[in-house]
């Protein structure tokens, strides 16, 4: 019998001992934020062009961090990143939907400058202020922090954005996957009986 | 003689050397035209600083570096800068690169030189910022800026490249052959530079005039020539470093970390060149073999055609491939109508018997010869098999970017399997996804900072206006204690005027709001607090002058601007339909609850006081046209309601002709409401957006029109979105 208790004790003892070195750690150690949303953030393009429903692609993290959204809602962010969202998250992958947004090749916004009047609408909708200029003046944008969101595009009132395809050049060309040349094989022609 | 080491791996394949080793270097005529690319060196292109058109004279730079990883560029000889633009390029990907090009007059009139002659006083900065001037470039082929190299001090050991182990290149062996008293010269600067201890030239044993030129030329100097065994890739600096000094350079170290430099002969030779002589880098050795009649070395000045160049070693065939480089690292040359680089070492013309086409590649059979042979002793099957996989990050853990892409495991691979195209694929590959990550960190970090600026200006805009609602409010008691706000609407006192104004507008703003609840969730901020603003401008307006004559429309909208003064009429115009625009599309886009409703905006453009009689004319023929288009869109949409915004005249001020054309205009708004009024009984809405033009009066006509085209455009490809949204079929 006292043996039993003496066990019941130590386990009790333990048991609150335990709890109270997690309690403690649980407390001391908190982790700030979620690092599941930092991750999936880390991945997503940043071009911020709200196609995938979300304004911004912090929210749209946040909104798969928590489960509500699908991994397949970045078109900028290509099969490449639903594939490493898929990788990161343990699901499975998704191709895009057929009626929603594709992704296409990166391009950069160019204003016309003797179309623009200057309203500074774009400027306003410029999600990572890359377009420069002001009231009545000429607005221009600045190619290399243009993440090719289009957002500049709808407000226009004179239609004078448009957007330029990245095309290649000896700095950002890639060598290509080796691929074996396919060559017409000829038959031999059947000998006739 | 101390003992010599050996790297891992390496292969021997036929060294074709003996075809054009023989003759001497020969120098060339002047070529018709040069085609000098600003691409010369690892880094950034160079910036040209000529002119088409100009007279150059030889050696004057002609494009000076962009930053510290670039070089100059000059003028190979003197003549006129033809063109300045794309041209092709000797590069694998076969795009063109911004090329000078310059046709040479034949005088050869040299620039004054200016040498450097107290070099061995200078300072380093100033020795290596004379070489970026002097366009001075590793010659070995992998064109890394000299002066970079030269950045190290206190060297335990130099080791200078004579190797050259690459098959059928025998450029730098006919260099030390011929000009080794000027490396020699080259070699003792760069050590003085790097002060270093000693000095060790490694020559491949397959040269043996070379080695005997050099030891004449070291003889008396503590350069040491040491013959090393021939073997691919010995050239390569890791391989040479640890043949002569025994010491391995680890991943992710440089070699300067243990004590070491590697330069190539021909750079010590431009070096000297451009110390002692004060000639910049315009011309390199280059060997012409393969299938051609007169294999040789030639001296050939930068940016001379490649063609052109081959043409002078005879070419039998001009159809033929042609490497550039050695037949193991070098790649095809997509066109030959480029100029010479500084990175061009060899051209080898493809032949049938020494380059048979490639077999097929066949699966890896995991037999292990390509990692006996890597000289880096990486594992070749494994990084083949993770790049054909596209599995980058593990290649990456292999030291995929330790890989030389010297093609020793091509070269052995009884598959036939590319295995350095594979590597080429991955590493650019992780190159294009590495660039990607940061132009995202760099987004984030500016969408990050605009939210911060946004919420920052919103406190701080608070903050402003509660200071002075603060203020004036005891202001406000100061001055008259007993009287409420309310009261003093009807006060003469200008000030109060002003707040009772600002307190009513705040009061009316408060109204709306509730009103609109679905339009301000559809609408971004920005735009809102625009048609915000215009109305408040306009209820001011009405307040303050006689009410406008539309009674009839219920939901209207009229903005009266100020008139402009100092502003330019046309612009002021233009924003303000903008504006307008904008804000019919958003009512628009607002959807009404049953029958369509006849939203009309009446734009009322500031009041021409001094018009004429062209302005008059412009307008009268802009109201026609919008009257025009109306009926149109009614004829067209005869099932559907139109949402019109119509624009009107700008308010006649006394002259007689403005009068009519006002009341022009009022008869023709009055016929377009009443037919909008027909077409609202009607189930769905359609919204055509008619604008009036800006007009004209500063601008200059082709501007005015361009913008009008666009306007128009716009509103077209709304009215058509908005078709699209209603109409889903």
């Amino acid at each position: 019998m006292t043996s039993l208790l003496l066990a019941l004790l130590v386990m009790i003892a333990l048991a609150l001992l335990l709890g109270a070195v997690l309690g403690f750690a649980s407390v001391r150690f908190r982790v700030q934020g979620d690092p599941l949303v930092a991750k999936i953030d880390a991945i997503l393009p940043q071009t911020q062009c709200g196609q995938c429903g979300h304004p911004g692609c912090r929210p749209y993290a946040e909104a798969i961090a928590d489960g509500s959204e699908d991994i397949n809602k970045c078109p900028p962010g290509g099969e490449d990143g639903i594939k490493k969202l898929a990788e990161l998250l343990g699901v499975e992958f998704k191709p895009f939907a057929a009626d929603a947004p594709q992704p296409k090749p990166r391009a950069v916004a160019l204003i016309d400058e003797a179309t623009c009047i200057g309203c500074t609408l774009c400027i306003q909708a410029c999600p990572v202020d890359a377009i420069l200029g002001s009231a009545k003046m000429m607005h221009t944008i600045l190619a290399s922090e243009c993440t090719g969101c289009e957002l500049c595009l709808a407000p226009c009132p004179v239609d004078c954005i448009r957007m330029i395809p990245v095309g290649t050049d000896l700095t950002n060309w890639k060598w290509r996957y080796p691929t074996i040349p396919i060559k017409s094989v000829k038959t031999p022609a059947e000998p006739r009986a | 003689m101390s003992r010599l080491y050996d790297f891992h791996g390496g292969i021997h394949p036929p060294e074709n050397k003996q075809q054009s080793n023989g003759t001497p270097i020969r120098q060339l005529p002047l070529p018709p035209l040069l085609h000098i690319a600003l691409a010369q060196s690892v880094g950034n292109a160079a910036l040209p600083c000529v002119q088409p058109g100009q007279q150059v004279l030889k050696g004057q730079l002609i494009a000076t570096p962009d930053g510290r990883l670039s070089v100059a560029v000059h003028a190979p000889t003197s003549g006129t800068v033809l063109a300045i633009g794309e041209h092709a390029f000797a590069h694998p990907s076969g795009l063109p690169a911004t090329t000078i090009t310059l046709q040479p007059d034949g005088r050869e009139h040299w620039q004054p030189r200016q040498n450097l002659p107290h070099w061995r006083e200078a300072a380093g900065s100033e020795l290596r910022d004379f070489l970026q001037q002097m366009g001075v470039v590793g010659l070995g082929g992998a064109v890394f800026p000299s002066h970079l190299k030269l950045a190290a001090g206190r060297l335990q050991t130099l080791v200078v490249n004579g190797a050259e182990c690459e098959p059928y290149i025998t450029c730098d062996d006919r260099l030390m052959q011929e000009r080794a008293v000027d490396i020699v010269a080259g070699i003792g600067i760069a050590a003085h530079a790097l002060q270093a201890g000693e000095v060790l030239i490694g020559i491949e044993d397959n040269k043996p005039l070379a080695i005997a030129a050099m030891q004449t030329a070291c003889h008396g100097s503590t350069f040491r020539v040491v013959a090393i065994p021939t073997k691919y890739p010995s050239g390569g600096a890791k391989q040479l470093i640890r043949i002569l000094t025994g010491k391995e350079v680890p991943h992710g170290v440089r070699a300067t970390e243990l004590g070491v430099q590697c330069l190539n002969v021909a750079t010590l030779y431009a070096i000297a060149r451009a110390v002692l002589h004060g000639e910049p880098l315009l011309s390199r050795i280059v060997t012409l073999t393969g299938a051609v009649t007169h294999a040789a070395n030639v001296e050939a000045l930068l940016g001379s055609p490649l063609d052109w160049l081959l043409a002078q070693a005879g070419l039998p065939a001009p159809a033929t491939e042609v490497i550039m480089g050695g037949p193991l690292m070098g790649f095809t040359v997509p066109d030959l109508a480029a100029g010479l680089s500084k990175a061009g070492n060899c051209l080898i013309v493809k032949n049938a018997a020494e380059f048979p086409p490639r077999p097929a590649a066949m699966p890896c059979i995991r037999c292990g010869d390509c990692a006996s042979a890597c000289p880096m002793e990486l594992q070749p099957m494994d990084l083949f098999w993770f790049a054909k996989a596209k599995n980058f990050g593990k290649a990456q853990e292999w030291q995929l970017f330790d890989c030389i892409e010297c093609g020793a495991c091509s070269y052995v691979c009884p598959s036939q399997i590319p295995l350095v195209d594979y590597y080429r694929f991955a590493k650019s590959e992780i190159w294009a996804a590495e660039r990607d990550k940061k132009a995202a960190d760099l987004a984030r970090r500016r969408h990050e900072f605009r939210q911060f600026r946004i919420e920052r200006e919103k406190s701080e805009k608070a903050e402003r206006l509660a200071a002075r609602a603060a203020e004036q409010a005891a202001k406000l008691a100061a001055s008259q204690p007993p009287a409420s706000a309310t009261l003093v609407a009807s006060d003469d006192d200008p000030k109060k005027a002003i707040i009772a104004a600002a307190m009513a507008r705040a009061a009316a703003q408060q109204e709306a709001k509730p009103l609109s609840e679905s339009h301000i969730q559809a609408l971004d901020d920005a735009k809102q607090a625009a048609i915000k603003a215009a109305m408040e401008r306009a209820a001011a307006r009405k307040a303050a002058a006689q009410p406008a004559a539309g009674a009839a429309a219920d939901s209207r909208v009229a903005a009266n601007p100020p008139p402009a003064s100092g502003m330019d009429d046309a612009k002021q115009a233009a924003v303000e339909a903008a504006l307008e625009r904008s804000a019919a599309r958003k009512a628009a886009a607002q959807p009404v609850a049953g029958a369509a409703a006849d939203s009309s905006v009446a734009a009322n453009p500031p009041p021409a006081s001094g018009m004429d009689d062209a302005k008059q004319a412009a307008i009268k023929a802009a109201m026609e046209r919008a009257a025009a288009r109306k009926a149109a869109a009614q004829q067209a949409n005869s099932e559907t309601a139109a949402n019109s915004v119509s624009a009107s005249p700008p308010l006649a001020s006394g002259m007689d002709d403005v009068k009519q054309a006002a009341v022009k205009a009022a008869m023709e708004r009055a016929a377009a409401h009443k037919a909008a009024a027909q077409q609202a009984n009607n189930e769905t809405a359609a919204n055509s957006v008619a604008a009036s033009p800006p007009l004209a009066s500063g601008m200059d006509d082709a501007k005015q029109a361009a913008i009008k085209a666009a306007m128009e455009r716009s509103a077209a490809r709304k009215a058509a979105a908005q078709q699209d949204q209603q109409d889903p079929t």
